[in-house]
């Protein structure tokens, strides 16, 4: 493909799951997904994936680190479907059962350059409150379907969440030929664009 | 002051004259005062007041009763006796006092009346009460008929109805507080687009009509001008003049109509118009007087006071007039007016005459009686009597009075009348005309002249100034500067405002500020209305709007103040009170730009606006109208073409929108006001720039969730990068919505059929995806079931359980909802167990029979299993022999259509699993030397068919299955048991043919669908439908899971009672043998041979819709319901005992098969394949029976199993089968919904023929399009021979008796070999009942045929259809393969 006619535009995200605040729990991991539009395809990297188990340090205050790098390329030929990163939350419970802790999505930042972002948790409520005894006794709490429900806007009406902590994701955004298709994405020159300063290759305004 | 002595007995004195003695004394104690001698007595005297007491003491009697029957009578009468001092009040009071004389109490409770309870009041404040309301005047009227004081009904309830409130009173929190608001009818904005409007006002001056700092000279002053402007209008008016003339013209008018005829027609106008005249002609003379009046008095003020405040000179020029013409004129006139008033006159006395005539005729009359009267009393003197009633009667209707003669008017008082008012209100004749004229020329006494007062007035004067502030809507926008308070009171401002205005205007409020010094004082405040939009600063004219203000002020100069009374004459009389009030003359306009373009809003566009115009007489008009052609549009739009207007401009909006509405000639104004017109800003693109552009085509198609579009990926982004291939697909199908395709279909009644089908599967589709965006809980979270008490505590008992128990349990598998699921994510489980009676090969050449034998021992048959699904092969391990067991699994992945993993799209796929069992046939060349050659070939040996949608619906299926071979297996033979004889030997010629056990799952467990249970309409009888339901809901609470229909859905929707299906139809004629035995089976095959079509495909899950026989026929279309229904009926017609099963098959699931009952034998029918078992036959697909349905009833399976094999059919049997109709509820004799006849077209020869010829021609193509890599060579003579073959296979099929294909096959190998020689032959016949081309292609494929890899094989393949009446049609397909030897 030529390169001053481009067909696609391509999203870099670099990045980490820094950590999370969970004030009541420990011993947590995290999994992560990324949910896309129709007309989005990843290129190269991991589009799933699973943490370590983290426990709470003495001295931190309460934090939980995972740091765990999330790269990914994604190319494009429709902004709409822009991808979300979303992650859920495990640990085991009083009994040692594996319950889920939190369930938590956003959106890939739109624009290049280093973004930090600290995403809500919340879990799906158990719908009586005796259920909520049981599932506490068994282990078995209410989870979603599946994870990626919760980046859409589809039958969240139906559902009655509670929330649970935050976890702290870091981007790095570099975009390719977003330009050159026609789309404009935020600020050129603002103060939070060094990276792409430096990897101009891959930066939007190249003539 | 009172004292407090005085004050007591104000209050407590008793002033009414002394009552009645009876009045303080119980009933009891009057009856005994009655009968005892002194008791009457002592009262009196005791209460006799003395002269002394009568001051200060009262008057108190205490009667009290005690026991022994004596009064005791307390009278204390000291003034110290306060504390008790209303203890007389309390006394109790008899009923007789509060009742009137002679009336007995009446108790309206005891008449049965309601009264109701009274309010609780205690006895003594009662008595208190009674007694102080008898000593009142008319005191009795407050009592009721039983002498009680009337009262209400207790209103108080005994519980409180208002709930407890909290917190009301004290701290409510502020931000709790309501707050008023006004409500706003109209919107705020009254522009489109841009407040380019803009209002003019200009605040021309100001005319102080009083001020309190006027001196009494100014009063005068301003008096006299008033009097002079009003003058002036008059003048201007003419009033006088102008009724003077009509008044000639009515009597010129008056004379000629006299000269034609003596008709007075005008004489009560020319009255009126006179008497107007001359009180318009009196009303000027007056304020000429007064005028004269005024400013003499203005002088003589300005002489007493030697100084002049004011400018004012009043001139009167004299105009004189030539006496004589002038004394003629008013001679005239005085005459004519007598003449007039004397005619008036005379006709008043005519009708007055008349008027008297009548009356003294009555009179007289009346007399005449009276004298009559009169002679009859002394004529008769028995009369008498009724003489003197008669005349004690006379008085009473007196006669009438006499009647006066009417006075004639006379000439020459009418003329002394005329001739007083005459002088009275008009100029004297000859007298000079005088002519007021005020003039300001006069001058105004220097300050030095003016004693103090004056000067301080004048210096107050001095010290103020006023200023207006504009206020818009109650919003202050602008003032003016402030102007100093001149001498003569006028301000002049002459100041024009432009208000730019985006709201539409609701007042304009001027209010009129006095300054003095630094202090502001509000003086008044003016409404201006709002102008119509057509007044523009060209032609708006100056308007003067009064105000006054009612505010006191006083001086103690020479200011007259306001509010305060004024008095011009010496002594103080003649009083008039002044309030500052005064003129603003202002104007308001709507403004104009630079370009002469009015800033004015549209009218016709703002209904709204127009509730703020009321005053403007005229109706809203539209800005249009004074251009000048109002309603003529034709004009507006030519000038609107010549001026070029500019459409988009919105001050001239008004104008495009009558243009548009003249030209489209429909009005489209509309009445309501929306900011939609920013719409267009958003709009990235255009409406045609959409319509054109393929990549927002297929961008809106894929939002639309278009099947064919509903999970493309990767939009291209770029326009030319989406080729209108894209869209050949959906193009099509939209295309051939109206275009019948015969090529693929047989005839064009077919394809209409086709069509109808699939438009009703469009409509269901399109009505689940809408419901697929509506997610339940269970959709979206897992969550553990809700535990009942009982489950609690057995999970409780759980907890201690070992984690892996040795002795694992079934667990119930997690169901997955289709949503989140992608490609490669479901898989379909195919567990294949074992065969039963595998065909076995036989020898080629004609062997021995003890050879065979030999041969039979080595190799019988090497079958395996390939199981086919979405052209994905798998295949099993070979086995060896006819009874094989593979016990293998295995995976088929599964794809949904386009990505789409939904229910409504899982259940709408039509795929099939083909399960096909072949023989694997290794031919070891050794004739090469030293290579070994092993060639393996595989020979179909048979197949099961099972749809997809139904392993979705049943999520699994499990059971053995008839394997459907071909009638003529060649090379093949089916093994015989050994022994032959037996009674085993019986049931196996029943269920001939081999058998094949599988399990089949989808991993992981899809939902299946629910059937969503609508409550249709119907008109059925609601006490059967109410019956049904609970009959329905009483068979699933004992036996869950046992499948009962008591009412199905037909084609229109409605809900039909299950038994109205059965009646006995008539089978085609050709059918009908003699021989019951082969009827049966004909009919049998008739019905099978009519495509099946399940409904869970077409209908996806709603419901199974059930079409009455002729409809089947001719939708030739239908699943196993129809299909049961109809042979059920031709059975009927055949006249066997026949029922409908509803129940549960495999494969199908639910399903309806049919039940005979034949030579005591019960035989169940598998409407779709034309079979028939026994009551015990183990390969019976029917697996559970529900419930049996004919004509007249339906009985529900209350035995506790429900295999055919452990039930008895016995309807008869209470205890076996419960009926839906009862003795109790008996047949209400419902109608059939089915045709008295069924009407059948004839079997039709040609088209057989032409779709044979194009059967064999497509499969031809096929075969060798599935050999791509190898010559594909055809046997004719075996072709020509296979043809040969087919109709007697049709003939064999639908004929009875199970050994027919035995002797066939025999008889076919045995002709092919005598035909081809050493060819070693495998081929079978294929059958099936023709719906499509495609199945038939499918078929053929997954025999596997064309997978022969030997070099030297030919085919051979032959079609023979069938046809059957009414376009039913059988398929014969004859495949064969030939390999040299």
């Amino acid at each position: 493909m030529a390169a001053n006619n481009p067909s696609v535009f391509l999203l870099s995200v670099n990045g980490q799951i820094e950590g999370a605040n969970f004030p009541s729990y420990d011993d947590l991991y995290c999994k992560y997904c990324f949910v896309y539009g129709q007309d989005w395809m990843p290129t190269t990297g991991l589009e799933e994936g699973i943490t370590q188990i983290t426990c709470k340090g003495s001295q931190s205050s309460h934090k939980l680190i995972w740091n765990f790098p999330l790269d990914i390329t994604f190319k494009s030929t429709n902004p709409s479907g822009w991808p979300q990163l979303v992650l859920s939350v495990y640990g085991p419970d009083v009994f040692g059962n594996d319950v889920v802790r939190g369930y938590g999505a956003t959106h890939i930042p739109l624009t290049p350059g280093k973004h930090t972002r600290t995403l809500p948790m919340f879990v799906p409520e158990p719908t009586w409150r005796l259920q909520k005894f049981t599932s506490w006794l068994w282990g078995r709490r209410p989870e979603y379907t599946d994870p990626k429900v919760v980046a859409q806007g589809e039958g969240r009406e139906v559902t009655r969440v509670c929330s649970q902590g935050f976890v702290t994701v870091c981007f790095n955004i570099i975009m390719k030929d977003m330009k050159k298709l026609g789309y404009d994405s935020g600020p050129s020159n603002s103060s939070n664009t060094q990276s792409y300063a430096t990897t101009s290759g891959w930066s939007t305004d190249e003539t | 002051r009172p004292t407090t002595e005085e004050a007591y007995n104000f209050f407590t004195l008793n002033f009414e004259p002394e009552p009645e003695p009876e009045e303080s004394t119980s009933g009891k104690s009057q009856k005994q005062r009655k009968t005892g001698e002194d008791g009457g007595q002592e009262p009196e005297e005791a209460e006799e007041p003395s002269p002394e007491q009568s001051q200060d003491r009262v008057r108190c009697t205490l009667i009290t009763w005690d026991g022994n029957g004596s009064f005791r009578r307390d009278v204390t009468c000291t003034s110290a006796g306060r504390k008790t001092g209303f203890s007389h009040l309390r006394v109790i009071v008899p009923i007789s006092v509060k009742l009137p004389e002679n009336v007995r109490p009446r108790y309206l409770e005891e008449e049965g009346l309601y009264v109701g309870e009274r309010p609780t009041v205690t006895s003594t404040n009662e008595n208190i009460l009674e007694n102080r309301i008898l000593k009142m005047e008319e005191g009795a009227k407050w009592f009721g008929d039983d002498g009680r004081i009337i009262a209400l009904p207790d209103p108080i309830k005994e519980s409180s109805t208002r709930p407890p409130l909290f917190h009301m009173e004290d701290d409510l929190d502020p931000a709790l507080q309501t707050v008023y608001r006004k409500v706003s009818c109209h919107h705020p904005y009254i522009i489109q687009s841009g407040g380019r409007y803009q209002l003019d006002v200009d605040v021309s001056g100001l005319i102080f009509a009083h001020h309190p700092l006027f001196s009494r000279e100014h009063v005068l002053a301003s008096r006299l001008a008033q009097l002079f402007d009003q003058y002036l209008s008059r003048q201007r008016n003419n009033l006088a003049e102008h009724l003077t003339d009509k008044l000639n013209g009515l009597r010129n008018t008056m004379r000629n109509m006299l000269e034609i005829h003596s008709e007075l027609s005008l004489s009560q106008a020319m009255q009126n118009t006179r008497l107007l005249r001359d009180g318009e002609q009196e009303k000027d003379r007056m304020l000429l007087k007064s005028l004269i009046k005024v400013w003499k008095e203005l002088k003589a003020l300005r002489e007493f006071q030697k100084f002049a405040n004011t400018p004012y000179k009043l001139y009167l020029r004299r105009e004189n007039v030539d006496r004589q013409s002038d004394e003629r004129q008013y001679e005239s006139d005085i005459l004519s007016e007598v003449w007039e008033l004397e005619a008036e006159g005379e006709v008043d006395y005519q009708s007055k005459l008349a008027e008297y005539k009548k009356q003294l005729g009555e009179w007289k009359a009346w007399k005449r009686k009276q004298r009559k009267k009169k002679k009859g009393q002394t004529q008769d003197e028995t009369e008498e009597e009724d003489q003197e009633v008669s005349e004690s009667e006379g008085p009473d209707e007196e006669g009438p009075p006499k009647p006066e003669p009417p006075e004639k008017l006379d000439f020459e008082v009418i003329k002394q009348q005329v001739r007083e008012k005459a002088s009275r209100i008009r100029r004297k004749p000859g007298e000079a005309n005088l002519i007021p004229e005020l003039t300001a020329s006069g001058k105004i006494s220097e300050a030095e002249l003016c004693p103090r007062g004056e000067l301080a007035r004048r210096e107050d004067v001095a010290r103020r100034s006023v200023f207006i502030k504009i206020l818009y809507n109650d919003k202050e926008v602008s003032q003016t500067n402030s102007r100093m308070l001149t001498s003569d009171f006028r301000v002049h401002f002459g100041e024009i405002f432009n208000l730019k205005i985006v709201n539409c205007p609701r007042s304009i409020t001027l209010q009129v500020f006095e300054e003095v010094g630094s202090s502001c004082l509000l003086l008044a405040q003016v409404y201006v209305p709002v102008p119509h939009s057509s007044v523009l600063p060209a032609n708006a004219s100056i308007e003067e709007f009064e105000f006054s203000s009612n505010q006191r002020v006083m001086f103690d100069h020479e200011g007259v103040g306001s509010d305060v009374p004024l008095s011009f004459t010496a002594e103080g009389s003649d009083n008039v009170i002044l309030l500052t009030s005064g003129k603003v003359s202002c104007c308001v306009s709507w403004g104009v730009d630079e370009d002469d373009v009015p800033l004015a809003p549209p009218m016709s566009q703002h209904p709204t606006l127009n509730a703020f115009f009321p005053h403007s007489g005229v109706g809203p008009v539209d800005a249009i109208s004074h251009i000048g052609s109002s309603g003529d549009t034709k004009k507006i739009s030519e000038w609107a073409m010549q001026s070029r207007l500019d459409p988009n401009d919105p001050k001239n909006a008004s104008i495009m929108q009558l243009l548009k509405v003249a030209s489209s000639g429909e009005v489209t104004a509309p009445d309501y006001f929306r900011l939609e017109q920013l719409q267009e800003e958003f709009n990235f693109a255009s409406d045609e720039e959409l319509a054109q552009s393929r990549r927002f085509r297929l961008l809106a198609l894929r939002n639309q969730e278009v099947p064919e579009f509903r999970n493309y990926k990767c939009v291209p982004s770029r326009e030319r990068e989406v080729t209108d291939k894209v869209f050949q697909d959906y193009e099509k199908r939209l295309k051939e919505g109206e275009i019948i395709d015969t090529k693929e279909h047989l005839d064009s009644h077919r394809a209409l059929v086709a069509k109808y089908l699939q438009k009703i599967r469009e409509a269901v589709i399109h009505r689940f995806l809408l419901a697929s965006h509506h997610f339940l809980l269970s959709d979206m979270v897992i969550e553990e079931e809700m535990p009942c008490f009982g489950i609690l505590g057995l999970n409780l008992f759980h907890l201690a359980e070992p984690k892996r128990p040795l002795k694992p349990q079934r667990k119930e598998r997690k169901k997955v909802t289709a949503q989140n699921l992608s490609d490669g994510d479901i898989k379909l489980l195919v567990n294949v167990l074992r065969a039963y009676d595998i065909p076995v090969r036989r020898s080629q050449s004609s062997m021995t029979s003890d050879e065979v034998f030999v041969l039979r021992r080595q190799v019988q048959v090497r079958p395996f299993v390939e199981v086919s699904f979405q052209r994905n092969v798998f295949q099993t391990t070979t086995a060896d022999g006819p009874n094989p067991c593979w016990n293998e699994e295995l995976q088929l992945p599964f794809r949904a259509p386009n990505g789409d993993y939904s229910i409504a799209s899982l259940q709408s796929v039509k795929d099939d699993v083909f399960i096909n069992i072949f023989d694997e046939v290794s031919d070891k060349d050794k004739d090469k030397g030293k290579t070994l050659h092993t060639r393996v070939e595989k020979h179909w040996l048979g197949s099961v068919k099972i749809p997809f949608s139904t392993i979705y619906a049943q999520s699994r299926i499990d059971g053995t299955f008839k394997v459907n071979t071909p009638a003529v297996l060649l090379g093949y033979s089916k093994e015989r048991s050994s022994s032959n004889t037996g009674a085993y030997e019986a049931m196996q010629s029943l269920c001939q043919g081999a058998f094949i056990t599988l399990f089949i799952t989808i991993e992981p467990q899809l939902l299946p669908g629910e059937s969503i249970r609508e409550k249709f309409d119907s008109q059925e009888d609601e006490r059967l439908l109410q019956a049904a339901e609970r009959f329905e809901r009483v068979a699933a609470a004992e036996f869950p899971g046992r499948p009962c229909t008591t009412t199905v859905v037909d084609l229109n929707g409605k809900t039909v009672f299950i038994t109205r299906y059965i009646r006995p139809l008539n089978p085609p004629q050709e059918l009908l043998a003699e021989e019951p035995q082969e009827a049966t089976a004909q009919v049998a095959r008739f019905v099978s041979l009519i495509p099946s079509l399940p409904d869970r495909v077409s209908f996806a899950g709603i419901c199974d819709l059930w079409s009455t026989c002729d409809q089947f026929l001719t939708l030739l279309a239908g699943d196993e319901e129809e299909h049961a229904v109809l042979l059920c009926n031709y059975f009927l017609f055949l006249g066997k005992k026949a029922w409908l099963v509803i129940g549960t098959a495999i494969p199908e699931g639910s399903s309806a098969y049919v039940l005979t009952l034949e030579q005591g034998r019960y035989l169940i029918w598998n409407p779709g394949s034309g079979q028939y078992y026994g009551q015990y036959d183990t390969f019976c697909p029917l697996q559970a029976v529900g419930c049996l349905v004919n004509a007249d009833n339906v009985w529900f399976n209350i035995q506790e199993h429900t295999s055919p094999m452990r039930i008895s059919f016995d309807v008869s049997r209470a205890n076996g089968w419960r009926p839906f109709f009862t003795r109790s509820f008996a047949h209400p004799g419902l109608s059939s919904v089915q045709p008295e006849e069924l009407v059948y077209r004839h079997s039709d020869k040609a088209t057989a023929v032409e779709l044979q010829e194009r059967l064999e021609k497509l499969l031809r193509d096929k075969l060798m399009e599935w050999r791509p890599h190898r010559p594909t060579r055809w046997n004719r003579y075996c072709t020509s021979a296979l043809k040969h073959f087919l109709p007697s296979l049709e003939q064999g099929a639908s004929g009875p008796g199970g050994n027919a294909g035995r002797d066939l096959a025999e008889g076919h190998r045995h002709e092919l070999q005598n035909l081809l020689g050493d060819n070693r032959i495998s081929g079978f016949p294929l059958h099936m009942a023709f719906s499509e081309m495609g199945p038939v292609v499918e078929a053929v494929h997954s025999t596997g045929v064309h997978t022969i890899q030997t070099a030297n094989v030919e085919f051979a393949l032959a079609v023979y259809v069938h046809p059957y009446p009414n376009n039913v049609l059988s398929v014969w397909v004859y495949l064969a393969s030939l390999v040299r030897a």
